[in-house]
């Protein structure tokens, strides 16, 4: 177990650096330099600019230092924001959006998997057909459609909710965790329905019935483990679509977490910015897919076998 | 290749046009998909009034006689500015969709089709590309390259190809050892004669499922990016873009953030039942995710 979990470490490594060169080659051939759009820039300041960032060294010798820095985790100044490194902008962003990815999550987790695990106890009834129509209408409804109209209605229409900020006014991390969290409920609740149903069909089960053991403490004991391994996989993409997700519920809320700096970076052409962001959170996202991975493994023990198998 | 898949399995395309019509929701996620394809392909036709026509004076209306829909801040008649815009929505999960398809099952099958070493090397590759978070990178060409809609095809599309390829391969592995795969060899057909006769059409059934799953994820990724502003701009337009105006104003005209919204979600939710419906009907084996 433990010898699978650092050789899928260790094949991080070699992506995260792919990441980090892709990246970095991109954004250097992008057209139009990163101060094109400044045309009134006498040229002694572009060039004490260029000096400043780099940008009259030959594009290989830029990209070692700037891959020795990001490996000491520095990853330099914003073009755009002057005096203020990416650092920075990322510590000032990352526990917003965290915090807005936990809630999401425990929105996910908690109306997913009631709704899900609710089917499976019941499949083809009323108790199956209504949430997993729900959940289909949360897989159609994106994020972007979902926010506006919960806006719409409980911010505006019904007035019982703030429409924006976060952490300012008591209630405003509502909307914007529903909003983030739904999509995946609803994929979730797919999930833990499949894998329910699978797991209630087998055998252990069928002995634990005939045990006499109650249909709760079947559920609760027995089944729930292996019934949610396809949930525990699912969390790795999941997060990274959370962070996705995060660059339009910030956007919608004015919520100022790392999704937003993201696409402000973006609009303003803050090439620094967008590569230690691009770094960052891809860093995160491969992390969290390792470890939803070796979760998903430790929960299953015909998996475990295997790779003791192989190994 | 007609007659390769009829020679095969007439009765499997028979079995799951009957399986299918029996599902009431795929039934009507196919017929919405017909009328969509239709209403997009006779828009210049049909559409109540032109793409460009706009009426200051009138701004934004409630739904009326005149406007089914209602108009925008311009004037500009709101349900033939869905019918264009889901022109662009269609044609960005088609075409993104083919080129996802065309990559993918040829990777896949020449990965799975001669095995071994190429196989590992290729599916590696794959397996790198899959840890990749494509949503930044997408966002990524988009700021580099500019917001061109022919660069959207393909960033979409070369993300979406990986699942394909996988799919496909494991298809292909299966066929490659069964006897017909032997008698073609036998009959000294090359290579690719027989991937291209006999192993792909073979692995139809999954690839059509799967691609009716893709279309709307595409669909859902492109109105992601125009929503942003990172994806389709003006003068063109998509439901993506018309949802993203139609939020600036939502408070004083909610219609011109409900009707694209309805639009979207309505399409969404066809081709997913839809999806759903075929696997069910095509493929019993990956029903459970």
């Amino acid at each position: 177990m433990y010898r699978f979990a650092i050789s899928r470490l260790l094949q991080a490594i070699p992506v995260l650096l792919m990441v980090i060169t892709v990246t970095f080659f991109l954004v250097h051939s992008a057209p139009g330099g990163p101060f094109s759009a400044d045309k009134a820039v006498p040229p002694e300041v572009i060039k004490a600019l260029e000096e400043q960032y780099n940008l009259n060294q030959p594009v290989w010798q830029q990209y070692l230092s700037y891959l020795g820095d990001v490996i000491q985790g520095d990853f330099g100044p914003s073009f755009k924001y002057p005096g203020r490194t990416v650092n920075e902008l990322i510590t000032a962003g990352l526990p917003i959006t965290a915090e807005l990815a936990f809630y999401a999550m425990l929105v996910a987790l908690g109306v997913g998997i009631t709704a899900g695990v609710g089917a499976s106890m019941r499949p083809n009834t009323m108790q199956d057909y209504l949430p997993m129509t729900g959940a289909m209408i949360g897989i159609c409804m994106p994020s972007f459609l979902l926010g506006p109209l919960l806006v719409l209605i409980f911010g505006i229409h019904l007035d019982w909710l703030p429409v924006s900020g976060w952490g300012d006014i008591p209630g405003d991390k509502i909307l914007p965790s529903i909003t983030l969290g739904t999509g995946y409920a609803a994929y979730i609740a797919r999930l833990s329905r499949g894998g329910m149903l699978e797991v209630l069909s087998q055998d252990y089960i069928r002995t634990a019935r005939a045990k006499g053991l109650s249909e709760r403490l079947i559920i609760v004991k027995h089944a729930l483990r292996g019934g949610l391994i396809p949930v525990v996989a699912f969390l790795g993409p999941a997060f990274a679509g959370l962070l996705a997700g995060s660059f339009v519920v910030e956007t919608i809320f004015q919520i100022p977490g790392l999704g937003r700096f993201y696409v402000q970076a973006a609009f303003n052409r803050d090439y620094t910015l967008i590569l230690g962001m691009t770094i960052f959170l891809s860093t995160l996202i491969i992390l969290f897919n390792l470890l939803s991975d070796i979760l998903a493994i430790w929960l299953n023990p015909k998996l475990r076998q295997e790779i003791r198998g192989t190994n | 290749m007609a007659d390769a898949i009829e020679g095969h399995g007439s009765s499997l395309w028979k079995d799951a046009w009957i399986k299918l019509s029996k599902n009431r929701l795929a039934l009507f996620g196919l017929a919405v998909l017909i009328m969509l394809i239709l209403t997009s392909l006779l828009t210049p036709l049909i559409a109540p009034y032109g793409y460009e026509t706009q009426n200051l004076d009138m701004g934004a209306t409630a739904p009326s006689l005149q406007h089914w829909l209602g108009t925008d801040i311009f004037g500009r008649d709101m349900l033939t500015r869905i019918m264009y815009g889901g022109r662009v929505s269609l044609m960005v999960g088609f075409i993104a969709t083919a080129v996802a398809l065309v990559i993918g099952i040829l990777w896949g099958a020449i990965a799975g089709f001669f095995g071994g070493r190429l196989d590992a090397v290729m599916m590696r590759i794959v397996d790198v590309l899959y840890a990749l978070p494509f949503m930044i990178f997408i966002i990524l060409l988009m700021v580099v390259f500019g917001r061109n809609i022919l660069l959207l095809f393909l960033a979409i599309g070369a993300v979406e190809w990986l699942t394909m390829a996988r799919i496909v391969r494991s298809q292909v592995m299966a066929l490659r050892n069964q006897e017909f795969v032997e008698a073609a060899n036998s009959l000294g057909l090359s290579q690719w004669t027989i991937i291209r006769r006999h192993i792909i059409p073979n692995t139809l059934g999954p690839v059509i499922v799967y691609t009716t799953l893709t279309i709307p994820s595409v669909m859902l990724l492109e109105a992601f990016l125009s929503f942003l502003g990172l994806g389709i701009q003006p003068p063109e337009s998509s439901w993506g873009l018309l949802i993203n105006y139609g939020v600036e104003t939502m408070e004083e005209f909610p219609w011109l953030l409900i009707f694209p919204g309805i639009a979207l979600s309505l399409t969404l939710f066809a081709l997913n039942f839809l999806g759903d419906g075929l696997r069910d009907a095509l493929d019993p084996r990956t029903s459970k995710d």
